[in-house]
């Protein structure tokens, strides 16, 4: 994005970034190489890439999971890669970058939906009063207020996934990882987990990095980063990262359908114009050339 | 199939036993497992056996959980059972052919230690799985076992194991019968032949689910340390223990219960095992 010039509206910005992999005295692999991104606070950003492509292994550095092996990592202006951080700090900055993973099973530490909740408060030394209160709005944020005293392992993926997501609201993060955090879920359980997510970004101010492989999910945000072999490989819009059909392809990445289609359309001669990415504005741009042959 | 296991699992709800503090609870079943082995008059394993009829009212768990408790400890029971009326020596002989005897006494203690199983292993698991959450569980035994730490016991740190393996039973018996289903489905045969041969079936189940409970436990891992977890240094909670009437109350409850089977024991007539 060129259009940053407030400094501080910056959240995420990483300078140089490299990170290898210890593999056992073998050669290391770079998993990420000299990564540089800023990401503006309140931004909802799709990070795309192939599997091992080093996407995830991103998110880890950036709240501490993995600690860089050189180039600065700064989180709202502080430097994370300081050795002078304390443990405290580093849990604070846990705190800010809040992630949701795949498997929803494999993140839900309790049997009861409130009591999972409460588990990053609880943490954090919340006082109980203060607790009660953020599980109950973080729950009726996502939708799952009803079953507060369910058995998560009775609930839907979709709806496990719900119960994840307001697990780590409740810690009130400025921003969220969402690490492939559809990819086990059902169709509807997709929607779920997305329109959540949309609504945290639009109402709450959430800064959202949503890592994904699925292109129409991609779509949805207002910035895609693409990853490729560890590298920045393509930075934009959603519109100008999917006009580059041919250039995604090389990365091994697919485009949205919709895309694909006037994409193969444009190469037999028709002209449509680039860009034009959900299924709705496909159907309208073809119906409008229709009208107009006819 | 497996999913009817029942053993190891949390039914929320609001019954009396549910609101007692899970301290309480542990202090119960303490009690409970002492009145269980305590009684000795066939009166006072009628008045158990009340007892823990009275316990499942209460809790409102339904009859048909409690059974599905039960089921996997049957060859258990059945096992004690055969054992105790062949091998019991009494007075009233009731079967003799060559040197196999069955005596009145037997079948009536094969029956006393049925009920003593039955009570021991419905009334522990009403108390502590089936109406305690495994995180209130958790606190629980934090709090009670908390003068341990003074000595270097790391007291949190089990009880949090404790309660994520309580978490991941029903999730690693969704996996087991997953695995199976797909060994079935490549011809794996877990029903027939040998021992040795069944036992052998076993293998290609027991090592993808020790491979992915390790997977799992990376993950989980991963995600508490991004939920900042970091032991029990500096954690609050969000439901906080209390003590209330009701405690003392079912305390005493139980104390009396105690003292009842004691004087049934001594003064009772009839059948003392």
């Amino acid at each position: 994005m060129s259009n940053i010039s407030n400094i501080s509206n910056i959240f995420i910005k990483t300078e140089n970034l490299c990170f290898s992999y210890d593999n056992d005295g073998e050669e290391k692999v770079p998993a990420i190489k000299n990564a540089s991104i800023e990401i503006e606070a309140g931004s909802y950003v799709a990070v795309l890439g192939h599997n091992g492509s080093g996407k995830s292994t991103l998110a880890k550095l950036l709240n501490m999971i993995l600690l860089p092996t050189s180039g600065k990592i700064y989180i709202n202006g502080r430097d994370i890669t300081d050795p002078e951080m304390s443990e405290d700090d580093m849990f604070e900055v846990r705190r800010q970058i809040g992630m949701v993973f795949q498997n929803p099973d494999n993140q839900l530490v309790a049997t009861v939906v409130e009591e999972d909740v409460a588990f990053g408060p609880e943490n954090l030394g919340v006082p109980p009063e203060v607790i009660r209160e953020r599980v109950a709005e973080a729950l009726e944020t996502v939708g799952m207020t009803a079953y507060a005293r369910h058995a998560p392992h009775r609930l839907s993926g979709g709806q496990k996934q719900r119960v994840a997501i307001a697990g780590i609201i409740a810690m009130r993060p400025e921003c969220i990882i969402f690490d492939e955090s559809t990819a086990m879920l059902d169709p509807v359980g997709r929607k779920e987990v997305l329109q959540t997510i949309g609504r945290l970004n639009r109402e709450a101010g959430i800064t959202v990095l949503n890592i994904t492989h699925y292109m129409d999910e991609a779509v949805l945000a207002d910035r895609v980063i693409v990853i490729n072999d560890g590298e920045i490989y393509m930075d934009g819009t959603p519109v100008e990262v999917f006009s580059q059909v041919d250039k995604l392809r090389e990365a091994g990445l697919e485009v949205p359908q919709s895309t694909e289609l006037l994409f193969r359309l444009n190469a037999l001669g028709y002209e449509f114009a680039p860009g034009i990415l959900t299924t709705d504005d496909c159907v309208a741009a073809i119906l409008a050339k229709l009208s107009r042959t006819e | 199939m497996l999913k009817d296991i029942t053993l190891g699992q949390f039914f929320p709800g609001e019954s009396y036993i549910h609101r007692l503090d899970p301290r309480t609870k542990i202090i119960l079943t303490v009690f409970y497992i002492i009145i269980t082995f305590s009684a000795k008059s066939i009166f006072s394993f009628a008045a158990l056996f009340l007892s823990v009829v009275m316990i499942i009212g209460i809790s409102k768990i339904s009859f048909k959980t409690i059974i599905r408790g039960i089921r996997p400890v049957l060859y258990i029971m059945i096992f004690t059972m055969i054992l105790n009326i062949f091998l019991t020596n009494g007075e009233d002989l009731l079967f003799h052919w060559k040197f196999i005897k069955i005596y009145k006494e037997g079948i009536i203690t094969a029956l006393l230690v049925l009920v003593r199983i039955i009570v021991l292993i419905t009334g522990t698991s009403v108390f502590i799985t089936y109406t305690t959450s495994p995180i209130q569980l958790t606190d629980g035994i934090e709090r009670l076992f908390s003068p341990l730490k003074r000595i270097g016991v790391p007291v949190h740190d089990l009880a949090m194991m404790m309660s994520l393996a309580l978490r991941f039973i029903p999730t690693l018996i969704e996996e087991t019968d997953r695995i199976m289903n797909a060994q079935k489905a490549r011809g794996a045969d877990f029903s027939t032949g040998s021992l040795a041969s069944r036992v052998r079936a076993l293998i290609p189940i027991i090592i993808p689910l020790f491979v992915s409970a390790y997977r799992r436990a990376e993950e989980l891992a991963v995600a508490m340390e991004c939920r900042c977890y970091r032991g029990g240094e500096g954690r609050t909670r969000m439901k906080i223990l209390t003590y209330g009437l009701n405690d003392f109350f079912a305390i005493f409850i139980f104390l009396l219960f105690l003292a009842a089977i004691i004087l049934i024991n001594i003064y009772a007539p009839g059948f003392k095992l």
